[in-house]
This record gives C-alpha cells, structure tokens and sequence, in this order.
C-alpha cells in the first residue's frame, strides 16, 4: 500500500518533470550505447558492426521511451493534458467559432452565477459576518406576519429549550451631524444580546449587557458600524468612550462592529445599534417595552444544533398558546410562526424572494439556449471535421478516446466562458441595487455573496452544461463509419438527411423556451404598468410629501406641537400651495401604522378574530390634502385637538364590516380602553401596499393620539424640487438645525412601493432580449448552414428554372416553419408556466393575449430577420460553380 | 520467436533486477543487463531497453535508488544499488518464486495418465 502511494506520488512528480527526466533518459541511453560499443569493439569487432550490435540488442530506442514513459508517468493524465493542449489548438484555428460558442456561454453561465450569487448574499447566507446562518430563523405573528411585542419576546427566551438564543431588531434612522456634515442614517433598535446571539464581536469595546434592555431611555450606549466609524469617525482608535448626539440624547460609544457586519436588515446596511431600552428616543408612539399589544419589532432565534424547523416550531406553537390563554385582551388566537432565514418576510429577502425564484428559472432557460446554439454550433463543425476524424479512425484512434477528447473540447469552452461568466457575477453583484430607489440619500445595501458554493454551483453548471452541448455532438461524430465517410455526402434544404433533425430540434427548443421568456416578461411589464397607473385611493398626482425629523433633532411634545402648527401655516401660505397637512404614516411607505385592539357597540366578533385595526394618526385637512374622498361626515379641524371629544374617521370597509350597512355617524368606537366618536367615512383606499385587499381602517386627529415624527403632504401643482427649495427657506427660518428629508411626489412614493416588481421586469425583459439573441444566432446559423450545405441542389433547382423568388421563399419558409413550430411548442408550455409567476401579477390574466400576441409577433419578426441573409445567399448560388461543386 | 530463448513473465525482470544489483552490488543499466545475459548464459530474450522500464519501477517503489557516476572506464553513467526495503521486498519475491517453482516442478512431474480412470 505504502509503496502505491509513494509509486503514485513519483508517477504525479515525474508527470510535472517529464522535460527533465526525457534529457536524463537520452543521457543514460546514450552511455548504455557507448558501454555496449566499447565491449563489442574490445570483442574485436568493426567499429560499424560494433554499432549495429548494440543496437540490435538494446530494441528500438523510440519503443524503449514509450514504455518508459508509461512506466513512468500518468498515461491518462498525458492523454487528457494532450488533448487539453489540441483543443486549445483547434479553438485557436476557429477564432469565430469559438468567440461565438464562448460568447453564448458566458451568457448562459454568467447570468446564472449572478443569480445564485444574489441568492446566496441575499437569502441563504444575507449575513457574512455571522456564523451558522444555517441555524438562524425569523419569527412572527401568524396573522398578518406582523412582528413580535418586546414582552411576548421575552416570554419565548424564557420557555423555549431548543433555542440557543432569540433576538429582536427593529430598523430605524437617525439624523446624525458630525463636524459639518448632516446625514441619515439607518441604525437598528435591538436586545442586548443581539452581538452574541449572532456570534459578532466588536473590534473595539464591548457589545451590550443584559441590564441595558431595562428602563425607559436609561441606556444612551451605542455600537457603530466599522463603515461609521472609518468614514465619519476617521478610524480613530480613541473612539470608545466618546459621545454623539442621536435623537437629542448624547449617547456613549461602547463598541465598533466588524468589518462586514451590516445588521440583520437584508437591504439596508445598519450604521448603529442602540438596546432596547432605548426604543423610546428612536421609535414614534411611546415606551413600548411593557405592551405586550405593541408588536413593533422583528423577531429572530438561533436553533440548537440539530434541532430541525418543525420542532422549533412546535415548541415556538406550545408557547404561544399559554400566551394566548394567558393574555386574552392581546393575544387571543395569535400564534408566532418560524421561517427559514431565505423566507424572511419582513426584509427585502421577502420582497426580492419571489422575483429571484423566477430569475432562476429565466436564467436556467437562457443557458438552455446558450448550450442548444453552442451545440449547434459544435455539430456543424463535427461535420465539417468529418474528414480529420474519419481520418483519426482510421489510423486507430480509439472511440473513447475521440469522445473524451470532443468532450474536452467543449469543456474547454466551457471553462472559458465559466471564467468570463464569473467575472459578469462579480461586476454584477451590486446590481440589484441599481434598480432600486435611493431614499433620503441612502442607497440600498443588496450584495450579491461570491462565496465558494457559488463558484462550485457555477462549476457544476459548466459542467452539467457541456454535457448538455458537447455530448451528443461527441457520440455523432464518434459514431463514424468509415465506409460510409470516405464518401462524400450531401444535405438537402428540403429532404434533409437524418442529423438534421437534431439541429432543427435544439433550434425548435431555443424557441419555445424563447418564447416563454417573453411572454412572461410581457405579462410581467403589463403588470407593471396596471399597478402603476392604477389608483390607490388618493390622488398620486398633485401631492408631495416628506418630513422633517423632530425628534433626531430632540424635540419634546409641547416644542413639536408649537413647530407643526407653526410649519403648516408657514407652508400653506407658500404661493402655490392648496394645502398642508401632517400625519403619522404616508401610506405605500416604509413606515408601520399603529395598531389597537378595538370594539363596536353591537358587533359581536367571531371567537377567531384578532380585532385589531390599523389607523393613522392625521392632522386638520388632511383628507383634502391627500386626496381621499370622504363618503360621509366630516374632516378633521383643529377644533379636534387635546382636550376636545375623542374622535375618529372610519374608512368604507370598516363601516361595512363593523356596522353591516348601517351609517355609523356619530356611534361610538372603542379604541384599546378610550371611547371615540366617528365623524366621517372616507373612502377606503391602499395603506401597505398596491396588491393589498380592501382592509379596515381608521383615523384619529394627530393631536388626540400625539406624535412627534410626522409626515408633512402638500398639494400642490409645483414640482418637488422647487417644493423642495422653499420648504427648505422657511425651515432655516425656522430652526437651522433641523434638515429636511427628500420631497417627493405620491406617484413616485406608489413607484417606489413597487420597486420589487420593476427589478423583476427589468431583469426578466433584459434576460428575455438576450434570449432573443441568442435564440435568432441560433436560427441565423442553421438556416445559413443548411444553405451552405444544399448548393448544390439549389443550383440542380435553378438549372432546372426555379426563380430567385421561389428559392428566397423557399429557404424562408423553412426558417419559418421551425419557427412556428418553437412557438406552439413554447406557448403550450407557458400557459401551463405563466401562473407560477403568481404574485407578481397584479390584475393581468396568466394567458392575457397581449402578452402572448406581442411575443408571437416579437419572434416571428425577429427570425424572419435571421432567415435573411441565408435565403439571399441562397439566391446568389451560381448554378455552374454549384454543380461543379465537390 | 527463436526457440531457445525465453519470454519473460511480467515482474520476473524486476525480480532479476533486484537480485543481480543484491549480488554485484553498485551497477549501471548496461552492466545489469550484460549480467543478467550471463548469468542466464544468453537464454533470456532481452531487449536490453526493457531494463530501464523496471529501473524506473522499481525505483519509484523506492527499492533501487540511483545517482550519475563514472564507469571504470571513465563514462558518464547512472548507477543503481538496492535499499534496505528492496533487499526485503526481494527475500518476499524470491521465497515466493522458490515457491511457485517447487509447485510448478511438482505439477508438471506428474507422469502423464496417472490419473484415475
């Protein structure tokens, strides 16, 4: 055994020093000779029969080598390294060919690698940083996915034995000014074990302690990020200890995160972390820690090793269900639900989830395309090699042999492209974000993770690929018959000979697979557009919005109301301005609305409903400001102010469901333990999100249920930036310390809600373009091919009196007919597949015909294109030159 | 093939090999293969290159080591000796031929229709 091993290494060595070791074998050879020469010359003999002898006793000194050779180093190895090196030589002889083949490839393999790439970095492993991913999942509320409440968290922590740890983080932002610069920046609200729950270590300082969950606003400590403290902080090594103003409150620098540390928010790169206790200073609506009704945070646990989801998720049930016998006025029938890290709904892991499923399954038809048109291309040139194979054949080369060497061939290409397509993964990794909107400066934080399961899934593509392109190109010219090959043979255009159906097939698939892609990116783009144009509910146009954040600046209630009053005067008396009116939440926002549990006098709730309503919290005209019709009733004034009635503004739905028909003016609705008075019914509009089913709804005045951080609409006709350039006067006027966020318009508010749709179009149009491409090379090239081969028989055709005409139709009609049939084939096929993109279809059938028509039309146009150039030089056949031919 | 020389059987050169460098001692490629012709009285059929197909086994096995030295008549030649894992590898084979040989003898000594009829 010992002695294979070392034989093995020495044949592995002598593999790498063959040059070497061939000199010191001509050189003992050469001495072998010469020793034999002398003894024969001593037995007397002629110095030329001398010669003769020695040689005749040694054997032919070239056989003698080959033994040695294969004695000596790694036979298959040389034969692979040989036919690795003639690859490279034929490839180098057909530069076009193997530009066109590796183009196509790279293509096909790049946009996979860039797809698994954004996977990985976003949904299987969002956080470098942090170890295990594997064991993290994400928690919440079984009813609307909503999040957790902070002592529903701390109940879970207590009880559950198959956790390691459970964590919560809610993202936030803060106006930070250091030196001269103002910025915002997203920071997270999270439980003091949040670094060691994840298994991060600062670099400097130390990650928070247990007693700094506790206590209202008690703990103004903070971790940066390593970004934060390199850009705004210089690097400086003192930096623990020191103080920064967030929020109005000084807070200490305890610790700098690692490098690569972005949070637990996929999308957003945290640049602070502040414990919970301090939720207060950073979140609207009040100290929220002892409301187990208050679900504002996002939930997450580290599973003990071993422990799968589904038992996790029992333990998680067993729990929840003590809270909900225990806590009835919150968590009646309210459960908590466990998911895997890549199915996180509450981060852009939830909103790219279902658009990067349907990338994969674009990506992986673009490389079937890919290999079909590679294929293609490697079975034209199998025949055109005929000759040099037959040859090869005949001259003994083995049949495996000829087929590892073609399928090293095509894995050279493929390796190639491999190359080229990991480096499109690299250069597109940022990408995503690119489509998506800035908001308030900052730019969305999506990398794609090029780790090694990407470059080894990317390798396996490669592979599996040629496979694919170079295995039955291999075997058809592996398969020669040398009786038959020394013939020479010919195709026709109409009766093509029996390897044509194979092209013709890989060029039918490239087309209904085609096909798909576009009908599937149109559906896509109509979809886009309904959303779009459709109206939420208040008028998109005509009204912007944007907010000034009072409390980064540290505020109070009574300063803040002064300020809001103050602001909407000076804004409404702006020229140009109709009206102006604050509240909480801009609807299609970021932003959460607040929620309550409420009753109605006479409505008796089926056991099972969780009667908690959103609502918003809105100031004096806000309704003709935004836009929302009032059915009935009456808007808010500043009549409605603290220490007027309670009242409220129900939206249609509500009134539907809660008072069956009945108008509910002037009735009574109970809001947690506060009596409120309806005034008005507004027209039910959209609050989360454009997809969403009309939900109940209501309004309190802002005044009655107070809140610093407010958004501030305005209607008018002028455009945001000049909006923006007077708002920004009177608030200097104002306060100089306070900065002003992004004026935007409602519309582009409704646009940005549905960036995760318009990612998806543009991916899918531009994936379905290069299909196109790709998919016409492909026809491009058989058709031309075919024509190459029948001319022959198109110059028998013109000697025979076939018109130009007839010949050009002739050629186009073939290209055609493979054509039409790619499209029946593929719009059986995207019938059945169009409805898997689901979710991202809003008010578009599936099978809508605009859809399907235009990627009919599309295709037809595209390949009449492609069919061109063949059937003209088809024309051009001289039927002299044609009949002489071969 | 001539009748009076004998085919080797695969691995029976290395065996000579390693036997030939056990007895003489510090050898080079020429000079093993003569004395193997001799010792055989010229009844083995040897291309004398087969030899340095074996000289390369036998020293990747790392049984025969090698280095360049001087012929006594003053040429540029490698020289081979046996190491200590081949004087044992060689005790090993050779008890085996010894073995095989006696069966061999033994087998072929039975008279012709000896056999139970």
């Amino acid at each position: 055994m010992i002695d294979q091993v070392r034989q093995g290494f020495h044949r592995l060595r002598s593999f790498f020093r063959r040059a070497q070791q061939d000199r010191e074998l001509d050189a003992e050879m050469f001495a072998h000779l010469e020793l034999a020469i002398e003894e024969n010359l001593e037995r007397g003999l002629s110095p030329a029969e001398a010669r003769r002898q020695a040689l005749v006793r040694f054997g032919g000194p070239q056989q003698v080598k080959e033994t040695l050779r294969e004695a000596r180093g790694l036979p298959l190895l040389e034969t692979l390294f040989q036919d690795f090196r003639f690859a490279l030589r034929m490839l180098r002889r057909s530069p076009g060919f193997a530009l066109v083949a590796i183009f196509c490839l790279t293509l096909g393999i790049g946009t996979n690698a860039a797809v698994f790439s954004w996977m990985e970095g976003l949904l299987f492993r969002p956080y470098p940083a942090v170890a295990h991913q594997e064991r993290l999942v994400a928690l919440t509320g079984t009813a609307a996915q909503d999040d957790l409440s902070w002592p529903d968290f701390l109940d879970l922590q207590r009880n559950c034995k198959l956790f390691e740890a459970f964590f919560v983080s809610k993202i936030m932002g803060t106006t930070l000014s250091i030196g001269e610069r103002a910025q915002v920046v997203t920071g997270s609200v999270v439980s003091s074990n949040y670094f060691p729950a994840l298994g991060v270590h600062p670099i400097l300082g130390r990650a928070f302690e247990p007693t700094e969950d506790v206590g209202r606003s008690a703990h103004p400590v903070t971790v940066i990020s390593y970004q934060l403290w390199k850009e705004r902080f210089g690097g400086d090594p003192q930096i623990i200890g020191k103080t920064q103003r967030m929020n109005g409150v000084l807070h200490t620098i305890i610790g700098v995160a690692p490098e690569g540390f972005y949070g637990t928010f996929v999308g957003w790169a945290m640049k602070f972390w502040v414990p919970a206790s301090m939720e207060d200073t950073f979140e609207a609506g009040g100290y929220k820690l002892e409301d187990r009704g208050e679900r504002w945070i996002e939930g997450y646990g580290r599973l003990k090793p071993g422990v799968t989801l589904e038992q996790a998720q029992q333990e998680v049930s067993a729990v929840a269900k003590r809270l909900d016998a225990d806590y009835p006025a919150t968590n009646r029938g309210r459960g908590v639900k466990l998911w895997a890290l890549w199915q996180t709904p509450f981060n852009n892991a939830g909103t790219l989830l279902p658009t990067l499923g349907i990338m994969l399954v674009v990506v992986v038809f673009v490389l079937l395309i890919a290999c079909a048109n590679v294929g293609n291309l490697l079975l034209v040139r199998s025949f055109a090699r005929k000759h040099e194979i037959t040859v090869r054949v005949a001259v003994g080369a083995g049949r495996r042999r000829l087929l590892q060497q073609l399928l090293i061939e095509g894995l050279v290409l493929s390796a190639l492209a491999a190359t080229g397509g990991l480096l499109i993964a690299h250069w597109s990794s940022h990408l995503l974000v690119l489509l998506l909107p800035v908001r308030n400066g900052n730019a969305m934080h999506l990398p794609g993770e090029m780790d090694w399961r990407v470059m080894a899934l990317s390798a396996a593509v490669c592979l599996a690929s040629t496979l694919l392109f170079a295995l039955l190109p291999a075997i058809e010219a592996s398969n020669v018959d040398l009786a038959i090959t020394l013939r020479s043979e010919m195709a026709g255009v109409v009766h093509g000979r029996s390897k044509s159906w194979v092209r013709s097939g890989l060029v039918l698939v490239q087309v209904s697979l085609c096909f798909i892609l576009l009908a599937g990116a149109g559906l896509l783009l109509q979809s886009l557009e309904r959303v779009r144009s459709d109206s939420p509910g208040f008028s998109t146009q005509g009204t912007l919005v944007t907010a000034v954040n009072l409390s980064a600046s540290g505020y109070d209630v009574q300063r803040a109301k002064s300020f809001q009053d103050d602001l909407i005067d000076r804004v409404q008396g702006l020229p140009g301005v109709e009206s102006a009116a604050l509240a909480r939440v801009t609807p299609l926002g970021y932003g959460t609305f607040s929620s309550a549990p409420i009753a109605v006098d006479g409505y008796q709730p089926p056991t099972d409903e969780r009667l908690s309503v959103d609502y918003n919290q809105v100031g004096p005209g806000y309704f003709a400001t935004i836009g929302i019709p009032l059915v009935s009733g009456r808007e808010f004034t500043r009549a409605d102010n603290e220490t007027a009635a309670p009242v409220a503004i129900v939206n249609e739905t509500m009134a539907a469901r809660y008072w069956a028909g009945k108008n509910p003016i002037g009735d009574r609705l109970q809001v947690k333990d506060k009596w409120l008075e309806i005034v008005g019914v507004a027209k039910t509009s959209r609050y989360y999100s454009m997809r969403e089913m009309p939900k109940p709804f209501f309004y309190v005045p802002l005044r009655q249920k107070f809140s610093v951080g407010a958004a501030l609409n305005i209607r008018t006709k002028l455009r945001p930036e000049t909006m923006a350039a007077a708002l920004s006067r009177e608030l200097k006027a104002m306060d100089a310390n306070l900065a002003l966020y992004e004026v935007i318009s409602l519309q582009e508010q409704l646009d940005r809600s549905t960036s995760a749709q318009k990612v998806a179009v543009t991916l899918t149009g531009v994936l379905a373009g290069l299909a196109l491409v790709l998919a016409s090379i492909g026809l491009y090239g058989v058709m031309s091919y075919t024509v190459s081969q029948s001319t022959r028989e198109l110059g028998l055709r013109m000697a025979l009196g076939a018109r130009t005409p007839e010949l050009f139709r002739l050629v186009i009609s073939r290209g055609l007919a493979l054509t039409a049939g790619g499209i029946l084939l593929g719009a059986a096929a995207a019938l059945g597949l169009t409805r898997l993109l689901g979710y991202l279809l809003y008010k578009v059938s599936p099978r809508d015909p605009l859809a399907f028509g235009s990627a009919f039309l599309i295709l037809l146009i595209v390949s009449l294109i492609a069919c061109l150039l063949p059937a003209w030089r088809a024309t051009r056949v001289d039927p002299i030159v044609a009949l002489r031919y071969e | 093939m001539s009748e009076s020389k004998l085919d080797l059987l695969q691995g029976t050169l290395d065996l000579m090999v390693l036997q030939t460098l056990a007895a003489m001692g510090r050898l080079h490629g020429y000079g093993i293969a003569r004395r193997i012709e001799q010792v055989s009285g010229d009844a083995v059929l040897l291309n004398q290159g087969t030899i340095y197909a074996s000289l390369v086994r036998l020293q990747q096995r790392g049984w025969i080591s090698a280095e360049w030295g001087t012929s006594t008549n003053n040429r540029k030649a490698k020289f081979y000796s046996i190491t200590k894992r081949g004087r044992k590898q060689l005790s090993e084979d050779a008890a085996y031929w010894q073995r095989l040989s006696d069966v061999m003898g033994r087998v072929l000594a039975l008279p012709e229709g000896s056999d139970n009829k």
